[in-house]
C-alpha cells in the first residue's frame, strides 16, 4: 500500500481532508462518477447488446412494441443517461490533456457538455414517446 | 500557461510502442469513438419516436454496407472499452500492476473483446434470414 491514512493525514490539511480536496481543488468526485457510470454500463450495454441481437433485421411495429415494454423503456433511459453522462466525463479529461489553448478548452468542454445533454435529453424523450403514446 | 513550443512528454517520435501504451491510447480512442456510437443511437431513437419514414430511413442506413461497417466497429470498440475497462478497475483496486500480469491481461483484453464481437455478429445474423 502507498498511501497509509497517517501518511495521508500528514499531507493534507484537515479541511482539506474533510472536504476530499485533491491538488486540483475538485476532489474525487469526477474520478469517482466516472468509476460509478462505468460499473452501471457494464450491465446496461451487455443487456444493449443481446437487445440488438434480438432486434436485428426488426421493422417499425415490432420496435415500438419492444421499446413500449416497462422493463425495456425504463432500461433504455438509464442506458441514455448513464452512456451520454460517462461520454462526457471521459471527453472532458481528453478534451483538457490535448488542447492546450485555454479558449479552445473551455469552449469544446462547454460545447460537449450542452451537446452530451442536448442529445441525452432527445434520446430519453424519443423513449417516452415511444413508450406512452405508443 | 505553457510555450506552444515546449516538448510533450512522451516523446512520441523516439518513443518505442509497448502493449502497455498502444491498449491505453486505444482505450482513449474508442471512448472517444464510442461517443459516437451514443450520438447514432440518439437518431436511432428520436427515428423511431418520429415515425415509421424517419425509422425505416434509419434503418436503411444502418443496414447499407457502410452502416454495417460503423456498427461492427462500434461493437468492437463496446467490448474493448468494456474489457479495457474492468482491467482499470482491478488496477483501482490496486489489483494487475506487475508487468507480466499487464501484459497477460492485456493479451486477454484484445482476444476477449474479438471474441465477444464476432460472436454477437454471428448471434445477430445467425437467427435471422436477412443479410
Amino acid at each position: 500500500m502507498i498511501n497509509t491514512p497517517q501518511q495521508t493525514k500528514k499531507l493534507q490539511s484537515k479541511l482539506g481532508r474533510v472536504r476530499g480536496l485533491g491538488s486540483t481543488r475538485e476532489g474525487v468526485h469526477h474520478w469517482w462518477a466516472q468509476r460509478m457510470s462505468a460499473v452501471a454500463l457494464l450491465p446496461l450495454s451487455l443487456w444493449f447488446v443481446y437487445s440488438l441481437i434480438t432486434l436485428t433485421g426488426t421493422d417499425y411495429e415490432a420496435f415500438h412494441a419492444w421499446a413500449g415494454e416497462f422493463g425495456n423503456a425504463v432500461f433504455l433511459v438509464l442506458l441514455v443517461v448513464t452512456m451520454f453522462h460517462h461520454a462526457q466525463l471521459g471527453l472532458q479529461v481528453v478534451i483538457e490533456d490535448y488542447v492546450h489553448s485555454e479558449v479552445w478548452k473551455m469552449g469544446m468542454l462547454l460545447f460537449v457538455k450542452y451537446a452530451t445533454v442536448l442529445f441525452a435529453a432527445s434520446a430519453i424523450f424519443a423513449v417516452l414517446k415511444i413508450a406512452l403514446a405508443g | 500557461m505553457p510555450d506552444d513550443t515546449r516538448p510533450l512528454s512522451p516523446h512520441l517520435q523516439v518513443y518505442r510502442p509497448q502493449i502497455t501504451s498502444m491498449l491505453s491510447i486505444t482505450h482513449r480512442a474508442t471512448g472517444v469513438f464510442l461517443a459516437f456510437a451514443a450520438l447514432l443511437l440518439a437518431y436511432w431513437l428520436a427515428s423511431a419516436a418520429y415515425g415509421p419514414e424517419a425509422f425505416n430511413r434509419a434503418q436503411e442506413f444502418l443496414e447499407s454496407w457502410f452502416g454495417r461497417l460503423v456498427l461492427f466497429a462500434f461493437t468492437f470498440s463496446l467490448f474493448y472499452h468494456m474489457c479495457n475497462g474492468i482491467r482499470h478497475l482491478g488496477w483501482d483496486a490496486l489489483w494487475g500492476f506487475e508487468l507480466p500480469t499487464l501484459r497477460v491481461t492485456g493479451v486477454l483484453v484484445i482476444i476477449i473483446s474479438m471474441s465477444l464481437t464476432v460472436f454477437s455478429w454471428l448471434m445477430a445474423y445467425g437467427h435471422t434470414d436477412k443479410l
